[in-house]
């Protein structure tokens, strides 16, 4: 019981030594920005001369031009498939991966730190330059592609789905094993159910970000929209390279909306 | 026939939950087991399907002895002890006969239980035991669309469909309303008739345990310190179950003490 007369009329959230501490904290974080901002070398003339460059290039992009346009939608669709091949296997790739990298299912110990390296050097290694890797072991085209974005997905795909085994209920599994049911038939029947809905929704988010990330696999030579961009580019087709832009951002949004349907549908 | 002899069950350097406890329970009986939170009830009935590796002591039930049994084995004898659950345990997100059948997964091939082409016998069994506690209608349905009570049925069939030897239920009434949980009680003492089956219930509802059980027993600090028939459990006995613990599980035991007032 808290005694009336000495019942305090004062409260503070934080000890001094805490707001102390805080106050180098924050300090702390204002030098590293400062810090950051002095030791890049920024071309002041050329940032005050963007707006003068950005109508330039917009002048000479306009009109788009649409002689190409056929090539340009055929390419698009192959970087749609390449999408989407490399989001299916990597569904299929990290399911075991998942399995191995949640604390609650994998066998040993040994086998877990083999899922989270599988996992963190998966995503560690952006695509761009997994895409680097397999043209230089695969050459130019589109299988290197795939199998960028598919390694770049697994982890993604992998890291979700572990947590989200982590993160099921306990007690069906308990049941379950209660029966007398082998490990396998536990994992189909009490484990599988509740991740399902995860394991939808992840694969759709990743399609989609698989979209956006097969239309830059071409500037690394790795196939798709991209290769038609980089040329573009090359060549001050700037007429050409619009008319690319916009199919890419058809084609994004197009993809949003599917993902958006394909989850009303599953979920 | 169950003969528990000399179980010890110890986490950790701790003190052990279960002391030297000796449990015989012949076929056909409902024995209920009630002690206050922490003294082992949960622990022992989890030991007797080994959910709980029991530390010491032997377990026999019809002439194997559980505690001995590794892989395979241990799975071949779980099929044979059904467990039905406080918290139902069901997978909420498959149908009712799915969770129904998954009560047989140790008897079908894998492919059975992936394909869901259960064996014709097990469907009618399912069919049986599903009309005969009443959600025979529910097959279909997801079980998270049911009620408590009918998620429990849902519960105590797929236990019945292993074809158990004998039930073991933890807190099976914990979470429903006073009225579902004696319908399951009586569901459960019927059962047990007509099935000849053991059935062991660890139960906080000392009134309950007084009107549907054929035997108490009650437990303390890891020991038996009583095993009787219901109308042996007087005031004094439950002092001795229920002594120095806190005061709210002494309210719940306070129940049985006023159903015993009404019956003096």
């Amino acid at each position: 019981m808290v005694d009336m007369e000495s019942t305090p009329e004062s409260w503070a959230r934080y000890t001094p030594q805490q707001r102390l501490q805080r106050f180098l904290i924050y300090l702390f974080s204002i030098a590293a920005i400062v810090w950051a901002l002095t030791s890049i070398d920024v071309i002041w003339a050329w940032v005050w001369d963007s707006p003068e460059q950005m109508g330039d290039l917009f002048g000479r992009m306009i009109p788009p031009d649409t002689t190409n346009l056929g090539t340009i939608l055929w390419v698009l669709l192959e970087t749609v498939n390449i999408a989407t091949i490399a989001t299916a296997v990597a569904v299929v790739v990290s399911l075991p991966v998942a399995y191995i990298a949640a604390q609650n299912t994998t066998p040993n110990i040994a086998t877990l730190w083999l899922g989270r390296f599988i996992l963190v050097s998966s995503r560690s290694v952006n695509t761009i330059i997994w895409a680097l890797l397999f043209v230089a072991i695969f050459g130019p085209g589109i299988v290197a592609g795939i199998l960028a974005i598919m390694f770049r997905s697994i982890g993604f795909i992998g890291k979700l789905l572990g947590e989200a085994i982590e993160e099921i209920d306990r007690r069906p599994v308990e049941a379950l094993e209660a029966t007398g049911a082998s490990r396998m038939k536990v994992i189909l029947y009490a484990i599988v159910p509740q991740v399902m809905p995860v394991f939808w929704s992840v694969s759709i988010l990743r399609w989609d970000i698989n979209l956006r990330e097969s239309t830059v696999l071409g500037l690394v030579g790795a196939g798709g929209i991209g290769l038609i961009l980089q040329g573009a580019i090359d060549t001050f087709n700037w007429q050409e390279a619009a008319t690319v832009l916009l199919a890419i951002l058809a084609l994004v949004i197009i993809g949003e909306f599917v993902a958006m349907a394909l989850r009303r549908r599953i979920i | 026939m169950l003969k528990i002899s000399k179980l010890v069950k110890r986490y950790g350097n701790g003190d052990p939950v279960l002391k030297d406890l000796d449990l015989t329970v012949e076929s056909e009986s409902i024995v209920a087991i009630i002690g206050a939170s922490g003294a082992g009830k949960s622990t022992l009935l989890r030991c007797i399907n080994r959910l709980v590796e029991p530390t010491a002591g032997k377990i026999d039930l019809n002439g194997v002895d559980l505690t001995a049994l590794r892989g395979a084995q241990l799975r071949h004898a779980r099929r044979r002890i059904g467990m039905i659950f406080q918290g139902f345990n069901l997978v909420d997100r498959l149908t009712v006969m799915e969770n129904v059948q998954s009560g047989r997964l140790g008897y079908i091939p894998l492919w059975r239980a992936v394909m869901r082409r259960y064996p014709k016998q097990d469907i009618r069994r399912a069919y049986e035991l599903m009309e005969r506690v009443g959600i025979a209608h529910y097959a279909n349905k997801r079980a998270d669309a049911l009620s408590g009570g009918e998620r429990q049925r849902v519960g105590v069939v797929r236990a019945l469909m292993q074809e158990p030897e004998i039930l073991l239920a933890d807190e099976p009434t914990a979470s429903l309303d006073p009225k579902t949980s004696e319908q399951i009680m009586e569901l459960l003492r019927s059962l047990s008739r007509e099935f000849s089956l053991p059935v062991l219930i660890n139960i906080h509802n000392v009134a309950e345990a007084k009107t549907y059980a054929d035997r108490i027993v009650g437990m303390r600090y890891g020991r038996i310190i009583f095993d009787a028939e219901p109308d042996a459990l007087d005031a004094a006995a439950m002092d001795e179950i229920y002594a120095g613990t806190p005061a709210e599980e002494r309210a719940e035991a306070g129940a049985a003490e006023t159903l015993q007032a009404q019956t003096a």
